[in-house]
């Protein structure tokens, strides 16, 4: 039985009373955090000094208030996540540590995507470009992505359950290890960035910008933590299914060869 | 030690052995790599000032591309006859299957190397200012990519989908040494000012991080 017909025939199986309660307080979140961002917080504008003409990131500033906090889970929390499960699973050789390496790498992938593609759109209008070679932390996040969508890949295939997780925890790990030489040597191959050193100094931050960011920062903290809840009950289930599955084929021939014991004898 | 250097030699001149006798390196993988040359050659519009402003990167990208072949072909030594079984149930050691492994490909690698530099030489009309700078960071980038290939490939191995996924989980983890071999030879043949030793120093960072991390790992994928 597939893992998603067993979710039909129990109906919410990857929810519990507490994640239901954490995905609603997240929705709820998620909500107030749009009316904050898009519409309670000023956009940035500032004068020029000398010319007294306006700049600054105008309406562009809202988009930093999902892009920030996408940007500190997808390329960091979500990958660090990933190889201290693989780090686990190398250790104790438990499924626990391989299903949650799994599914932190995998939102984690989503998000690092997300903000790959958000980023571009965003700097589109205060960068002028949609790409900018060169960027330390774009090319880091790109080529993270990368080795993301290879782990992913390796996933995918199938292959007996245990070669299939030591083979991805070593993965997942040796991406993390990789990442700051990565990181190094971009910043090196184009020693010039485009980000700011700190988007919060650069802002000068007031209250509200500075609230609003915090809660962005808390509230896909607590999204990415419902993603993951749930990858992680689907990811077991599907390890169970399959268990299931072998169990009842094993049932089955045994089955056979008793009736044909029975005819025989 | 004594042990583990001859159990290392023996795989390396075992994968070489097969190697030269099926001369697949010479008859495929270099025709390809000069293919490749040719390729970017009608690709960059055969202005040769272009080519020869470009041939760093290029030279390395030929060399990745090829290294994809040496790898599969490393990987299906040990997979058509379950041989890996073979040399553990001989009572070598995981560490020195890779290193003997890696040695091996290394070993093809700076063979590779050489015809290319010939090929940039010839077809781009590049100039090596540097020749020290040149055989040192094409010898430390053969040996970072050898040891991160053999481990890839021991990873991509036994799987139905082991061609395609090995370029996917390979190729970014190598982004760095496509940047630092690249710069490290526009050093070496002039082109930019870009301090080439520093460069190679990075690539022994990652060759000596990448050969530590291979060798540990190499035996967590053999136990299966």
């Amino acid at each position: 039985m597939s893992a998603g017909k067993m979710l039909k025939q129990n109906q919410g199986v990857t929810s519990s009373p507490k994640s239901r309660l954490l995905g609603f307080a997240t929705l709820l979140g998620l909500v107030t955090l749009f009316v904050f961002a898009f519409f309670l917080t000023d956009p940035d504008v500032r004068l020029h000094p000398t010319t007294g003409e306006e700049i600054g990131q105008f309406d562009a500033v809202r988009l930093l208030y999902l892009h920030v906090p996408m940007a500190i889970i997808g390329p960091y929390l979500a990958p660090l996540v990933g190889a201290v499960a693989s780090i686990g699973y190398l250790i104790k050789r438990t499924p626990w540590w391989d299903v949650t390496a799994h599914a932190a790498i995998e939102v984690g992938a989503i998000f690092c995507g997300l903000v790959l593609v958000q980023g571009s759109i965003w700097g589109r209008p205060v960068w002028n470009t949609w790409w900018e070679w060169g960027d330390v932390r774009i090319m880091t996040t790109l080529i993270l992505f990368l080795m993301l969508l290879g782990y992913l890949a390796l996933r995918r295939v199938v292959a007996d359950e245990h070669k299939q997780a030591r083979r991805s925890a070593i993965v997942a790990l040796v991406a993390a290890i990789n990442l700051p030489i990565i990181n190094r040597s971009v910043e090196w191959w184009e020693s010039r960035t485009l980000h700011q050193k700190s988007t919060l100094s650069e802002l000068k931050i007031e209250d509200l910008t500075f609230f609003t960011l915090m809660m962005g920062i808390v509230v896909f903290l607590m999204l990415f933590t419902w993603l993951v809840l749930h990858r992680f009950r689907l990811g077991w289930l599907e390890k169970e299914s399959l268990k299931q599955e072998a169990l009842t084929a094993i049932e089955e021939r045994r089955a056979v060869a008793v009736t044909n014991e029975e005819e025989t004898s | 030690m004594k042990q583990f250097m001859h159990d290392l030699l023996l795989v390396a001149k075992k994968d070489l052995r097969i190697e030269i006798r099926s001369r697949v390196i010479i008859n495929q993988v270099v025709p390809f790599a000069l293919l490749v040359l040719v390729l970017f050659g009608f690709a960059l519009d055969a202005d040769q000032k272009t080519l020869r402003a470009f041939s760093p990167g290029l030279f390395w990208i030929a060399v990745l591309l090829s290294l994809l072949l040496a790898i599969q072909r490393s990987v299906s030594l040990e997979t058509a006859n379950d041989s890996l079984t073979g040399l553990k149930l001989a009572g070598l050691s995981p560490v020195a299957i890779f290193f003997g492994k890696s040695v091996a490909i290394f070993t093809q690698l700076v063979f590779l190397e050489i015809f290319l530099t010939g090929g940039i030489i010839i077809f781009y009309g590049s100039v090596i200012e540097d020749p020290t700078l040149w055989v040192v960071a094409g010898l430390i980038t053969a040996l970072a990519v050898s040891v991160t290939g053999t481990l890839y490939g021991a990873l991509a191995s036994g799987l139905e989908v082991r061609e395609t996924l090995l370029p996917i989980l390979l190729l970014p983890v190598l982004a760095p040494v496509l940047i630092g071999a690249t710069k490290a030879y526009s050093g070496a043949l002039g082109e930019t000012v870009s301090n080439g030793w520093q460069w190679t120093g990075l690539l022994s960072l990652f060759a000596l991080i990448a050969a530590t991390l291979g060798s540990l790992a190499y035996g967590v994928l053999v136990e299966e």
